[in-house]
């Protein structure tokens, strides 16, 4: 095994086609993420969102784009890894296929990553001297969860969504306002405009223990836009963004009271909505916590926290035996 | 045939659903209807709460399919409401999921029916005339499969038969 640090990660788990190369698990060489790219002009062809065949056509210039962007060669790398789950099996199955063909070829070791654990190595990718104890809450279309961080691989699930994930809310509020896809920026944007204190939505769950409930707000906004169809959207929008902020905030602060964590880091897509960036930056200064903020690169999925988390679990584990599967409901690994 | 059902909210109607799933058979497919907040995802819970499913069973939205293999029979939970064009159903490999040994459940399966096996169950949730949590289901089976368990099916919403029967 060659000691350059530099590892090949490749993500395909849901929507997203992506691959970084990053070395000794903080320093990004590059990262690339089919949707942010013009891969349409420069490779041809169409660019699907979701299913497996799309994640077929986009994984080779993908790949290629992050060695070149790196400024390195295949054979350099360290280990190459993928995401193992959770996932679409279809989709998981083309990067971990790629990621296992290509560690073959270059003589390389192969390492699967768990997604989640991706998301969660990300914050100390952007900030190595991130303090543990941290609270995570990881926030996204797919997920919503609160872990108590102890160390890198030590992981305690808090409390997880008994329903819909808050982006998910997000978007299917803003579609159900008309306000178009993605959903999480536009009511973000609207929000801003409006007052949000003007509808008393529910918070669910509030004051019990660390699991969310989005399901029962996401109707209560459909049952009162039903009743009030004059209502203003900004303030719709506002109210509803509002009562999603003070329940993962309020869950957020008191985890990290009763963890006696450092401090608070956010994870997942929804960690790019401002309200909630502020919210979590108030509460960590009023309780003396640092707060860690991704940037909006990080929040969304990437191959550069697959990279990250690869190298932690290379040093750890060792390698990933090249005839391991895809487990499409992987789970986070506690202790 | 059609079957009316009202529940008065989301705990009635996953225990509705949970008395279903005992006529959950191998390979049946089960296509859950209604705007948002109607409780598609809620039927889902507590059809797999009545499998012996005891995992949470959350929105398979994103995920677009979660499976739950701890109950009576495996469970597919399915959501093509990211879906945009009918070959992406194809791609996802619905039709050949219809094909093992589980019961597969499709949030927003209506508007994939050319894509899938003529032969299921449609549940169709919509919000209540009573202001509030009132929601009622309208089951229409489409096939022979689920037309031959018609009866069972009566029997088995009996319990949620509305007081006044609106047309479904």
């Amino acid at each position: 095994m060659n000691g350059s640090g530099l590892i090949l990660g490749i993500e395909t788990s849901c929507d997203e086609t992506a691959a970084a190369v990053v070395a000794r698990g903080v320093d990004i060489r590059s990262s690339v993420v089919s949707s942010q790219v013009d891969l349409h002009a420069r490779f041809g062809g169409v660019v699907p969102e979701i299913a497996s065949r799309a994640h077929v056509e986009l994984l080779t210039p993908v790949v290629a784009e992050a060695l070149v962007e790196s400024g390195a060669e295949g054979p350099e790398m360290q280990a190459v890894a993928a995401t193992v789950g959770p996932g679409l099996v279809g989709s998981l199955l083309v990067g971990v296929a790629g990621a296992k063909a290509l560690a073959l070829v270059w003589g390389l070791p192969f390492v699967g990553v768990n997604h989640l654990e991706a998301h969660l190595v990300s914050s100390f990718v952007e900030d190595p001297t991130l303090e543990l104890p941290v609270v995570a809450l990881l926030v996204s279309g797919g997920h919503t969860m609160l872990v108590a961080v102890e160390d890198v691989g030590r992981y305690r699930l808090l409390g997880s969504t008994l329903d819909d994930a808050a982006g998910e809310a997000f978007d299917k509020v803003a579609r159900y306002l008309g306000l178009g896809y993605p959903g999480g920026p536009a009511i973000d944007r609207l929000a801003i405009a409006g007052d949000p204190a003007a509808i008393p939505f529910p918070r669910a769950l509030l004051d019990q223990g660390y699991d969310f409930s989005f399901s029962g707000l996401k109707t209560a906004v459909v049952t009162y836009v039903r009743q009030h169809p004059d209502a203003a959207t900004e303030d719709v929008a506002a109210s509803f963004q509002q009562a999603v902020v003070d329940v993962l905030v309020a869950k957020a602060r008191r985890a990290a009271r009763e963890v006696g964590a450092t401090s608070i880091a956010l994870g997942g897509g929804v960690a790019a909505n401002s309200a909630l960036r502020e919210a979590v930056l108030d509460a960590c200064t009023a309780d003396g916590l640092a707060a860690f903020l991704p940037s909006r690169a990080m929040c969304t999925d990437n191959a550069a926290m697959v990279a990250a988390a690869a190298w932690w679990r290379l040093e750890h584990d060792g390698p990933t035996p090249l005839d391991a599967g895809v487990e499409p409901n992987l789970r986070l690994p506690v202790v | 045939m059609n079957l009316v059902a009202g529940t008065t909210g989301v705990e009635q109607t996953r225990a509705l659903a949970g008395a279903l799933s005992g006529l959950a058979r191998a390979g049946d497919l089960v296509l859950l209807a209604g705007e948002l907040g109607a409780g598609k995802t809620a039927f889902a819970q507590g059809f797999a709460a009545g499998l012996g499913v005891d995992e949470v069973v959350t929105s398979p939205t994103f995920t677009l399919v979660r499976t739950y293999p701890g109950g009576r029979l495996r469970m597919n939970h399915v959501d093509v409401y990211r879906l945009e064009h009918l070959q992406e159903v194809i791609d996802l490999g619905l039709a050949e999921m219809v094909d093992d040994p589980a019961v597969t459940l499709i949030e927003w399966g209506d508007a994939v029916v050319p894509a899938l096996p003529a032969d299921f169950l449609e549940v169709r949730l919509a919000y209540g005339d009573q202001a509030g949590d009132h929601r009622s289901l309208c089951l229409r089976t489409v096939g022979p499969a689920w037309a031959a368990r018609e009866r069972a099916l009566g029997a088995v919403l009996a319990p949620w038969a509305p007081a006044r029967g609106p047309a479904c």
